[in-house]
């Protein structure tokens, strides 16, 4: 194992992957989701499939924000983008992912002004400087960057900016793992819950999954040894027939989350009826909008958006990777038209997406077994 | 965008309230702490910073180990153009 000198106790290591293999058996198959893409990606980086005994599967959720973020969206921002005296921001990972007519990144090569920025805050600084220009921030993420757009929004009222504002598809993860669970063709026996997502959340709000659904799940850090022990806490649980919330990730998740954040997205957001993830369909109140508070810096009320709804290019299966129903290689462009270079679908943007770690990392889970 | 940075408070902004200059490896930018003021934060304190906003408190010896993992990911680099471009509370 090539990346084993980089694990900061590689004989710890060993004792949960013997004792994962010992408490798995041989008679049943597990399969846990990862929700999170911080996950997904360390597990390809790592390796970690190599430590694992081949009846426990690991499926790739839902908890990459570029990755869900259907065709329609984009085309909407870019059209926004290209309206009298707009500037564009958004992160990195978005200026990369594919619309209908290219990517930001080749709208901005074809003269669109569309910048990248590394925070909302910064996209409010250009606001201010370029006064003479509307600046549209295009929000993405989950609760881990939702708070930071709420208070952008806030100090863009405050200090009275009015050529800002936010076009928001910041999504929220519970709605998506209740979607997940609903789904026929989903069966899966536990989550790893995801961490930075959580650090806002609070463990609070998966309880559901354990109670309803009788699903154990266990809040993870991103270190492989934390991804093992989780997995070994799922087992634990599944062993025994128990169904809990547990948080292996204590040193930075706070059971009750971060409540000034989520009392910021509470002011600046309220809840969508339903949002449309790519590959999960339409699922009721998962994302945020601006707030009616904050109307006059919400994008979809300053501009007309086309609000079309577009299919996935046909050839790519992005909806049955994203569901877990095939393994990034499975599709038929993986590697061939879709790669990171010239990715086809928003999987292979993001490092986070399934299919972007697989492309980079695979060798290693192919290589020697621990 | 879904880094997570850890850096330490160096220095609270005597301009703009919930403000604070981070020292992220060497590299010293202001980020957004007010999401942390209710539990307190002071000068010296390990913070995890998501797009320029400090989201958790942390201790000094996760900060390093949040460091080493960064990099153990291939994303210090991307972490360290994140800090560096965070631009919004710098002189011009």
């Amino acid at each position: 194992m090539k990346y084993v000198d980089e694990f900061r106790d590689p004989q710890l290591i060993a004792n949960v992957s013997r004792e994962i293999a010992r408490l798995a058996g041989a008679t049943r198959h597990y399969r846990i989701m990862e929700v999170c893409g911080g996950h997904t990606h360390a597990i390809y980086r790592h390796g970690l499939k190599n430590l694992l005994p081949p009846n426990v599967e690991l499926i790739h959720g839902p908890g990459c924000p570029v990755c869900v973020l259907p065709m329609g969206r984009v085309d909407d921002g870019l059209s926004i983008a290209q309206q009298r005296d707009v500037i564009m921001t958004a992160f990195g990972d978005m200026m990369r992912v594919p619309g209908t007519r290219g990517t930001p990144l080749e709208h901005k090569a074809r003269g669109v002004d569309i910048r990248m920025v590394y925070s909302p805050l910064d996209a409010l600084r250009i606001a201010q400087t370029t006064p003479e220009k509307h600046v549209v921030f295009f929000a993405i993420g989950f609760e881990t960057t939702a708070p930071s757009t709420a208070l952008t929004l806030a100090r863009a009222r405050s200090l009275g900016i009015t050529n800002f504002s936010v076009f928001c598809n910041h999504v929220t993860i519970v709605p998506a793992i209740r979607a997940i669970l609903d789904s026929p063709d989903m069966r899966l026996d536990a989550f790893v819950g995801p961490g930075h997502v959580s650090t806002v959340t609070g463990c609070r709000p998966y309880e559901f999954i354990a109670r309803d659904y009788g699903k154990p799940v266990v809040i993870s850090g991103f270190e492989p040894l934390d991804i093992l022990e989780s997995i070994l806490m799922i087992l634990r649980q599944l062993r025994v027939g128990q169904a809990r919330v547990e948080n292996q990730y204590r040193r930075i998740v706070p059971w009750e989350g971060n409540l000034p954040a989520l009392q910021a997205i509470g002011e600046a957001f309220e809840l969508r009826p339903y949002f449309e993830w790519r590959g999960l369909g339409f699922i009721s109140q998962s994302a945020l909008k601006v707030s009616s508070a904050f109307a006059a810096w919400d994008a979809e009320v300053q501009f007309e958006v086309p609000g079309v709804r577009v299919t996935d290019p046909k050839a790519a299966q992005c909806g049955e990777v994203l569901k877990g129903v095939l393994k990034p290689p499975q599709c038929k462009l993986f590697g061939k038209e879709c790669n990171p270079e010239h990715p086809v679908g928003a999987l292979m943007v993001s490092s986070e997406g399934a299919c972007a770690a697989y492309y980079r990392y695979a060798h290693l889970s192919e290589s020697v077994p621990a | 965008m879904c880094l997570a940075i850890p850096g330490q408070i160096v220095e609270f902004s005597t301009e703009q309230a919930g403000l604070a200059k981070v020292d992220v490896a060497g590299v010293k930018r202001n980020v957004n702490v007010s999401l942390l003021e209710d539990e307190g934060v002071a000068c010296g304190d390990w913070v995890l910073i998501h797009v320029g906003f400090a989201m958790s408190k942390i201790e000094e010896s996760q900060a390093k180990d949040q460091l080493r993992m960064l990099s153990a990911l291939g994303e210090d680099e991307m972490a360290m153009d994140e800090i560096r471009g965070y631009s919004f509370a710098e002189r011009e």
